[in-house]
């Protein structure tokens, strides 16, 4: 709430979270007409095609996968877990920022949270279904997923409710279902307004039968506005959780660098590290390629970069307590793995690049200028992307090349299909972006019609308070 | 669609006056409560505070629908696992107990969260009778602004106090941008 206040009182050097003189029609407008009236844009279809491109690909490492099996990746003997669990944890790690935003953002009630949070969810969908592929292609037979489902089967076998894994079963569907439920619920306001504006009479009748017949009655949107923040409500803990359990798949065995009781709240850091610098990656080329920055303005980014400061500090903490704790417990494969293996290792280079891209280039951010400038911000955000990758890559790669017995010990390295399936997913990522941002308003433009009607009342409510005080002054 | 036509208006399914400001709505809204109209409903593009109560509407059953929905995807995931693990499939598993109750909680937690999810969702789309494609205020001149920068306030034919007359007469006296009569 304080956040409004900036540009109309003490002097601030950045722009309010929404830019002066726009109404509920601009709003509407300057939103809506980007999906429905904008013409097809060359930078559009440029990277559409490559995103389809990549698409290609990852269909073609997966059709190779399903015929030959797993055994094209390079997972071996000792490290069971390749890039596929790399990947998985990334790609889950990156959605949480899109639920942190539109869930406990709301709840906090932070206004700056608004021109975001849509495109920010679509991002956590998206990244999800991306993460989600990973586990399932990893089975190598991923037809009978549903084994690790409860269900009612003839071979009388339901799944191990002890095991870490299948608590991440649950973890991930709940939470590819609850956001994909949260998304849906906050669209809907926004297909009706699409429904209303669509000039095209098929057009209309597509967004018409997806708004469900949305009329903005008070009383429904009293019921909306309850289910809604319940949902935020629901979703806060489910982000903790879901990679809390993340971690357990980690935490809960006995290897070396990974049964740490430090492991969720540091994956939990990570994921939002990771995420936020996911959403400033989409955020800069989005505002300026369809003139959004009256409403994602440059205190978003701002904020944003505080964000991954705190987060990223955060992370290099749980680095330093792994060292500490290595030295502490007195734990011999504790001590070789953190103390030697990692950052002077095989893998020394994958360490020392993540502690550079995680630990060291972010501390540029406590510079406002770095911070407030959207170029050098999104290249920060996208070292933080990589080096967030290779923090997952030296857990998984490490821990389980060198742990106990030297005579088990075996290198890793990807062979060209772990890439394929990877950068196949990339691709998989940006055409569900590129589609979204195309179809559906990547502003939730209710919520931004909110705001103009807030921002009107504090203005009202801040020069009703000036004109009080300069009242008593001549009194005095 | 035709059921809840009055008796007296067939016709007519209420008059729609549209207002500027969503304030000025709500003040409207709770005057034209305080006449006794009780069938009428305002329409806005946005979440407006204090609205529903002027409406008189107060009894919101979605957060309890939601609490229902929580508890039973809770008790029913907990006592899925207890009931697998202890009698239908019990299994030595490194010499656990049978009744690990602790290993239960994850999986009890996000089926919690399942259940409230999935009751706040589909619960607020029960009460309010969604998906209903069409409705009679569609019928009104431009109700899309309803989705813009339109604040409606709708008093049907069935209200007991409805006069065609004497309500829009009263609606006009409250200043709107226009005023229109709705068909089914």
């Amino acid at each position: 709430m304080a956040e409004i206040h900036h540009d109309a009182g003490v002097k601030d050097p950045l722009p309010p979270v929404l830019a002066p003189g726009h109404t509920y029609a601009t709003v509407t407008s300057k939103i809506s007409d980007v999906v429905l009236l904008r013409p097809l844009d060359w930078r559009w279809a440029v990277g559409m095609g490559i995103a389809s491109s990549l698409l290609l690909i990852f269909g073609a490492a997966v059709a190779n996968l399903l015929y030959r099996g797993t055994g094209i990746w390079g997972i071996n003997a000792p490290v069971m877990w390749g890039w596929a669990i790399i990947n998985f944890v990334w790609w889950v790690g990156i959605g949480h920022a899109g639920t942190l935003i539109s869930a406990i953002l709301l709840l906090l009630k932070q206004q700056w949270r608004t021109s975001i949070n849509r495109f920010a969810e679509a991002m956590t969908l998206f990244a999800v279904a991306c993460a989600g592929l990973f586990p399932l292609l990893h089975m190598g037979r991923p037809w009978k997923f549903y084994w690790m489902m409860p269900y009612p089967s003839t071979m009388a076998l339901l799944p191990q409710w002890r095991s870490p894994l299948v608590w991440d079963v649950f973890a991930v569907s709940t939470y590819a279902t609850v956001s994909a439920l949260f998304w849906y619920v906050g669209l809907i306001p926004d297909l009706a307004t699409l429904r209303d504006r669509a000039k095209n009479r098929y057009v209309a009748m597509i967004y018409g039968a997806l708004a469900l017949g949305w009329r903005g009655s008070a009383r429904h949107w009293s019921r909306y506005k309850s289910a809604y923040m319940l949902l935020a409500a629901l979703a806060t803990p489910l982000v903790v959780s879901v990679h809390t359990v993340v971690s357990l798949d980690f935490a809960a065995s006995v290897i070396p660098g990974w049964h740490a009781t430090i492991f969720p709240p540091y994956f939990v850091a990570g994921a939002i590290f990771s995420g936020f610098a996911m959403v400033v990656t989409l955020c800069v080329p989005l505002r300026s390629w369809y003139g959004l920055k009256d409403f994602i303005t440059d205190r978003h980014l701002d904020n944003m970069a505080k964000i991954m400061l705190a987060t990223g500090m955060i992370v290099g903490y749980g680095y330093a307590m792994e060292f500490f704790i290595a030295w502490y417990s007195g734990n011999p494969y504790e001590e070789f793995l953190l103390l030697n293996a990692r950052p002077f290792g095989p893998y020394s280079n994958a360490y020392r690049t993540m502690v550079t891209c995680n630990v060291l280039i972010p501390q540029l951010l406590w510079v406002p200028a770095i911070r407030r400038n959207a170029v050098f911000l999104w290249v920060i955000s996208i070292f933080v992307n990589i080096g967030m990758w290779l923090e997952r890559y030296v857990i998984v790669v490490t821990s389980l090349s060198q742990d106990f017995l030297p005579s088990s010990w075996a290198m890793y390295s990807p062979t060209r299909w772990d890439v394929m399936t990877f950068i196949g997913t990339l691709g998989l990522f940006t055409f569900l972006l590129f589609l979204f941002v195309r179809v559906l308003p990547a502003i939730a433009v209710s919520e931004m019609r909110e705001l103009v009607h807030e921002t009107h009342h504090e203005h009202a409510a801040h020069g009703g308070d000036r004109a009080a005080v300069e009242a008593a002054g001549e009194k005095r | 669609m035709s059921v809840q036509h009055a008796p007296e208006n067939p016709e007519v399914y209420g008059l729609m006056a549209e207002f500027d400001d969503p304030d000025r709505l709500v003040e409207v809204t709770r005057s034209a409560y305080e006449r006794g109209f009780r069938q009428m409903e305002a329409y806005t593009p946005f979440p407006v505070e204090g609205l529903d109560h002027a409406l008189g509407y107060h009894r919101n059953k979605v957060p309890r629908t939601v609490f229902a929905g929580a508890l039973l995807g809770g008790v029913g995931g907990f006592l899925m696992q207890c009931w697998s693990a202890m009698y239908y499939y019990p299994h030595n598993i490194a010499g656990k107990p049978l009744y690990s109750w602790p290993a239960f909680i994850p999986i009890t937690f996000e089926m919690t969260v399942l259940g409230g999810a999935l009751a706040a969702v589909f619960g607020m789309l029960y009460f309010n009778g969604l998906p209903r494609l069409y409705h009679p205020v569609f019928n009104a001149p431009e109700f899309a602004r309803a989705s813009d920068d339109g604040f409606f306030l709708c008093v049907q034919s069935r209200d007991p106090l409805f006069d065609p007359e004497a309500t829009l007469a009263f609606l006009e006296t409250c200043g709107p941008r226009s005023i229109s009569v709705v068909p089914y």
